[in-house]
């Protein structure tokens, strides 16, 4: 990116565009010029451990999957060799090619330039750069990988062996002051240290593993059980403590990790290998970045977002998602993808789709009358079938098929000018199927529809024959058998492509409204950002008032005033003309499906019924009522969230104690719930800051398990330490205790707690005790699950449709989630959330129709015996009973059902079928897998008619 | 489609060609990108599928189904090499374990005909999910397998008490109900599918079908005498 011109709806921005070498549009990503390419250089995707061609693909998954020429090319460095632009069979290597500048216009602009790796070299950090055994843990993650330089095995570098003694050293240039190191936590190395344990006892059961950590930071959702999981593996110490590498033993490589506890003293230790757990720098060139788009970045080197919207710059138009905006994990990055996405078309919605032309295809012929007449495109992938598999004779034998009435190679059967040829002989030859011999139907199987859909044939009239990943991939030293095993694959696709069916596609109107239920922040949020963009919404509360939880909070860790953002944000709610804000509400029946739901509620407005296309739950959570530590018995005794309005109210009593102690984690973590509440250590931090601002005397001590200050919020938990207040950490089996008591003719409250330091029992007289208490899932979850017919996870929250990549959207279409009611969180990230919430919604409503597979379940109702044995089987809840003269029967909401075949499999009868993957339909493949000529005489003679 | 998907029936029919063995491959358990978790039940139905192959003699090696990802390449290699290799000690199908071809051919038809009466006898476990490893022996036990095709029950209907009420004749769902309008209903046993529906929708006041269970089923009346002669309708 070289340019940024221009403001909010019209920003001109020039980029370079660096030469691929390739022509992107003639590229199959075949991989011949890779096998050829005579240069070996390191490879940087595996972090320089192992080797890589000059010619390569960047790594397995990337998009577009073609090949590029490095720097390390020896024509582009001395104008020699061009093997590549000789091998490869579709002219795409173009070493002349020339950096391009290319000119955009676009209306607003999304930064996602993600985060770099802290890099332990700069300073030699435990010896990285020094001892060979010393790696990063990206470097950890790329041996774990089955793509990585040693094809998922983990080994020393120096000596290629299996490390079997391992130890991870947390916080790696995080949570430090010294120079170079970064002040705040990276958020996800705890995590992902655990992962990287559970992977390395995958590869090898016995090996030993050996964490040292600070405060382990389990602040996610479902992140506590893992912690659990990877603690109670066999051969796994948890050791709080910070390190040292002292040494490299000569001989073996090992290295000598130095480490203090406070039982045992100073202690020393041999390891094979030491992974550092590095956290996350701001972007390599973020300040490079924030100069061209005129943005201001915070002092540690990120974003600075708006303090309640990171996701806006302070640039208008200008918008952040992901790790820029702080260090954060995978859920959190994609909230702010979609979020940004959403803000984004809010900003532009008055453009919205007036780029777009749609696509017209010729209309479908109907050949439900006529004989299978299959064509068979067998594909070369320039040398990657081709010089194992005789392509030739494969086609041939295609030709000698039951209903193969043609057959032809092809070089690259993906090819634009290929596909045109499918096309073409459709028609000539009046086709009415087609198999392609050719790759993995992941990925062209769409593209091979398309060319059937070109030619007004179905598109489910298609079948793909992978004869690379299954043949000539795997079978490269044995090209006769490959050759042969072509041919069975080929005539296997054949024999099922023969009994395909034409299946359509379902087009169901989408209706533009959205129901929002749940009107704290996140519901209010992201029922003005689908308003904003066009979408009547209607916010169902369940309370008199909205606003939820955030009532009770007054400030945020930052500083901010919430009350005053609330009150904005209600105003904003009740002024939006395409906002129905329903309070008093209650969900009497919920039906219908994506696009198309029908929700009754009553309300302060009496019984409505509401048509609704989209749906998002964001019924927030609540505060637990704790029974321990004499809450509820003592008025001293208060929660976090009852100290916070206190302090705000300036109650006297609370403002001129001498002494308060707050206790963490009350009523979580524990065995009834089993997760972390994750803003109470922030919370505990903001009060104390707050009451230290007031009463600079008062003595505060935060008693603690973990101090989770996750990500830029670690600098808030050192200020309070840095003003005196004091953080003792205690263990589940020693919690701490309290007593009403009187002291000098004062009544206090007596804490008593074990300090792990001096090792003795530290008696703290308070005036005030506050409690974080959990935050638990809220009370109406379990209708609010049943009417949406979405689930909730073992804790109780509920459970998204998948943790890390669908964090605001459930597996039940057209059904969003957002804020505290999917797990407890900060209001910046509920902003996040309730934004993705909305962006994803947004991407359904602002289409006219919604369209649902052709291969999905249906029931034949004769057949149906009632069993239900379908229904239990189907995990989407699209399958129903309905009462017919004979008795219950099985329907299938096609709309619904995501064609997985569970149920298929289950029904006795072979009432409910999953079309385009009938019993019929493999059955023959199965079959067909057999040649007649290798069935022996006598097996064939058996059963004369099965 | 999901690894969930795979019936019963598709690894009895390869056995039932001649292959060898039978490999399946599903995602991670517990990895599922959606709700479905549908591997579990390929696993159960491999579990079963062992003990069935068992029953009929063959050794259950020859069915092998392990979970990996798309990335795990180098395991379904190991996988398969090994699987390989164990099919190859077992020797061709049957031949290895001594069984004649012909009577394997028919074992496994007859145990195909009994797919829909398995379905629903073990219908919970088929759909249950095993978290762990230990268990997956014990899921399916011999004996229970022994049980299962021992205790294989048989409707009958009672040609004296059968009025021809068209009830099981119209909702038996493998249309396996000879009869009509006026003729006594019989059972084709060949075609019954032992899922009950009849027993279950016979008027109680006729009570004409009965679950025989390890007793021969009484052959059926002749052609000639099923029509029922109505009161006052006598010719």
């Amino acid at each position: 990116m070289e340019r940024a011109e221009g403001e909010a709806g019209n920003f001109k921005i020039t980029l370079l565009k660096k030469p691929r070498y390739i022509k992107e549009d003639m590229c199959t990503g075949c991989g011949t010029c890779m096998e050829y390419c005579p240069v070996q250089y390191p490879d940087p995707f595996n972090q320089e451990i192992s080797q890589n061609k000059a010619v390569h693909i960047y790594f397995a998954q990337a998009i577009p999957l073609i090949s590029y020429i490095d720097e390390s090319c020896l024509y582009l460095k001395e104008k020699k060799c061009r093997i590549c632009e000789a091998v490869c069979q579709n002219n795409a290597v173009d070493l002349e090619q020339q950096p391009e500048r290319v000119e955009i216009n676009v209306g607003a602009v999304l930064l996602s330039p993600g985060y770099e790796p802290f890099n332990p070299a700069i300073k030699g950090d435990y010896g990285y750069g020094k001892y060979a055994n010393v790696v990063t843990s990206l470097d950890f993650e790329r041996l774990l990988c089955a793509t990585g330089p040693y094809e998922g095995e983990i080994l020393r570098a120096s000596d290629q062996k299996h490390p079997h003694k391992l130890a991870w050293i947390q916080c790696v240039g995080s949570r430090r002051v010294t120079p170079g190191d970064n002040s705040y936590c990276s958020a996800v190395c705890c995590t992902y240290t655990q992962k990287q344990v559970i992977l390395t006892k995958d590869h090898d059961a016995d090996a030993e593993c050996t964490i040292f950590h600070n405060d382990i930071r389990s602040y996610g959702k479902d992140f506590e059980p893992y912690y659990q999981r990877t603690a109670d593996l066999p051969g796994i110490r948890f050791i709080r403590s910070y390190t040292t590498v002292v040494r490299e033993i000569p001989e073996t490589k090992n290295l000598v990790v130095r480490y203090a506890t406070a039982d045992e003293g100073v202690k020393e230790d041999e390891f094979d290998m030491v992974v550092l757990s590095v956290g996350l720098n701001p972007p390599a060139d973020a300040e490079a970045l924030a100069e061209r788009f005129g943005i201001n970045l915070n002092s540690h080197g990120f974003c600075q977002g708006d303090p309640f919207n990171l996701m806006e710059t302070s640039k208008p138009g200008i918008f952040v998602s992901g790790a820029f905006q702080g260090p954060m994990d995978i859920p959190e990055s994609v909230f702010s993808a979609s979020g940004a996405g959403a803000q984004c078309g809010q900003f532009l919605d008055y453009r919205r789709g007036k780029l777009t032309t749609e696509r017209v295809y010729p209309e479908e012929k109907d050949v439900s009358a006529e004989e299978p007449r299959i064509g068979v495109f067998v594909c070369h992938c320039g040398a990657n079938i081709g010089r194992i598999v005789d392509v030739p004779s494969t086609v041939e034998y295609a030709l000698t098929l039951p209903h193969v009435v043609y057959a032809q190679e092809q070089l690259f059967s993906c090819a634009t000018n290929s596909a045109q040829e499918i096309t073409d002989m459709v028609k000539e030859k009046n086709l009415n199927r087609v198999v392609v011999a050719a790759c993995s139907p992941r990925t062209l199987e769409p593209l091979f529809r398309d060319t059937l859909r070109e030619a007004g044939i179905n598109q489910y009239f298609y079948e793909m024959a992978n004869i690379r990943e299954h043949d000539s991939w795997v079978h490269a030293k044995e090209p006769e058998e490959a050759t042969r095993k072509a041919k069975d694959i080929i005539r296997m696709a054949v024999a099922r492509c023969a009994l395909l069916e034409p299946l359509q596609e379902i087009d169901l109107p989408v209706n533009k409204a959205a129901l929002v239920v749940g009107a704290g922040i996140g519901g209010m949020t992201c029922a003005l950002s689908i308003a904003n963009q066009g979408h009547e919404v209607h916010l169902v509360e369940k309370d008199r008032d909205l606003g939820g939880m955030a009532r009770r909070i007054y400030t945020t860790l930052e500083g901010m005033d919430v009350q005053a953002f609330l009150k904005d944000l209600i105003r904003q709610v009740y002024e939006h003309p395409l906002i129905h804000v329903y309070t008093d509400a209650i969900i009497r029946e919920a039906t219908g499906y994506i696009g198309n739901f029908i929700t009754r509620i009553t309300s302060d407005r009496g019984e409505t019924e509401i048509k609704h296309g989209a749906t998002v739950i964001a019924i927030g959570a609540d505060e637990y009522k704790p029974t321990e530590y004499l809450y509820g018995e003592d008025e001293r005794v208060m929660t976090h969230l009852e100290l916070e309005g206190r302090i705000a109210k300036e109650d006297e009593k609370v403002l001129n104690s001498q002494c308060l102690v707050m206790i963490q984690c009350v009523g979580c973590r524990n065995e009834d719930r089993n997760y972390c509440s994750r803003v109470c250590c922030s919370q505990a931090v903001k009060n104390a800051l707050k009451l230290k601002d007031i009463n600079p005397d008062m003595d505060i001590y935060i008693l603690f398990r973990d101090m989770r200050t996750y990500g830029l919020r670690e600098d808030y938990y050192r200020e309070a330490s840095n003003k005196d207040v004091k953080f003792i950490r205690w263990e589940p089996e020693d919690k701490p205790k309290i007593a009403a008591v009187t002291s000098e003719g004062k009544p206090v409250l007596r804490v008593t707690v074990t300090d792990p330091i001096l090792g003795e029992e530290l008696v703290i007289d308070a005036d005030v005790v506050s409690l974080a208490a959990a935050i638990i899932p809220p009370q109406d979850n379990e209708d609010i699950a049943q009417f949406f017919k979405v689930s909730l996870g073992p804790d109780r929250f509920f459970k998204e449709a998948h943790v890390k990549l669908r964090p605001v959207e459930f597996s039940a279409e057209g059904v969003y989630l957002c804020g505290t009611a999917h797990y407890p969180k900060h209001i910046s990230e509920t902003i996040n959330q309730a934004y993705g919430a909305a962006g994803r919604a947004l991407t359904l409503l602002s289409n006219e129709i919604v369209t649902a597979s052709g291969s999905v379940c249906e029931v034949d109702e004769h057949k149906c015996m009632g069993c239900g044995a379908c229904i239990d089987a189907c995990t989407y809840g699209a399958i129903e009973f309905r009462n017919t003269k004979q008795g219950k029967k099985a329907v299938v909401n096609p709309v619904i059902c995501k064609g997985d075949g569970l149920c298929n499999a289950k029904c006795p009868t072979g009432a409910i079928r999953l079309k385009h993957f009938t019993d019929e339909e493999i059955v023959c493949q199965i079959d067909a897998a057999i040649l007649e000529e290798e069935t022996p005489a006598q097996f064939h003679m058996a059963v004369g008619d099965v | 489609m999901c690894s969930g998907r795979i019936d019963l029936e598709f690894i009895l029919r390869a056995f039932f060609n001649g292959q060898d063995g039978v490999f399946i491959v599903g995602c991670r358990l517990n990895e599922c990108n959606y709700v479905t978790h549908g591997n579990y039940h390929a696993l159960n139905v491999a579990l079963l599928g062992k003990r069935i192959l068992e029953y009929i003699g063959l050794n259950p090696e020859r069915l092998n189904i392990q979970f990996m990802s798309a990335g795990d390449g180098i395991l379904f290699a190991e996988h398969m090499n090994a699987f390989d290799s164990k099919v190859k000690e077992l020797g061709p199908l049957g031949l290895g374990e001594g069984i004649d071809r012909e009577e394997l051919k028919y074992k496994i038809k007859d145990i195909e005909r009994l797919i829909p009466y398995i379905k629903i006898a073990k219908r919970e476990k088929l759909g249950g999910r095993l978290t762990k490893n230990e268990d997956y022996e014990g899921l399916f036990t011999k004996d229970e397998v022994e049980e299962l095709f021992r205790d294989v029950p048989s409707y009958y209907i009672d040609p004296e008490k059968c009025q021809a009420c068209m009830m099981c004749f119209r909702r038996c769902p493998a249309g396996a109900i000879v009869g009509g309008k006026n003729r006594i209903h019989v059972i084709d046993q060949d075609k019954c599918i032992k899922c009950g529906t009849c027993l279950e929708v016979c008027p109680p006041r006729f009570s004409a079908v009965t679950k025989l269970a390890g007793e021969p089923v009484p052959p059926p009346i002749p052609e000639e005498k099923r029509v029922i002669a109505r009161k006052g309708k006598k010719e």
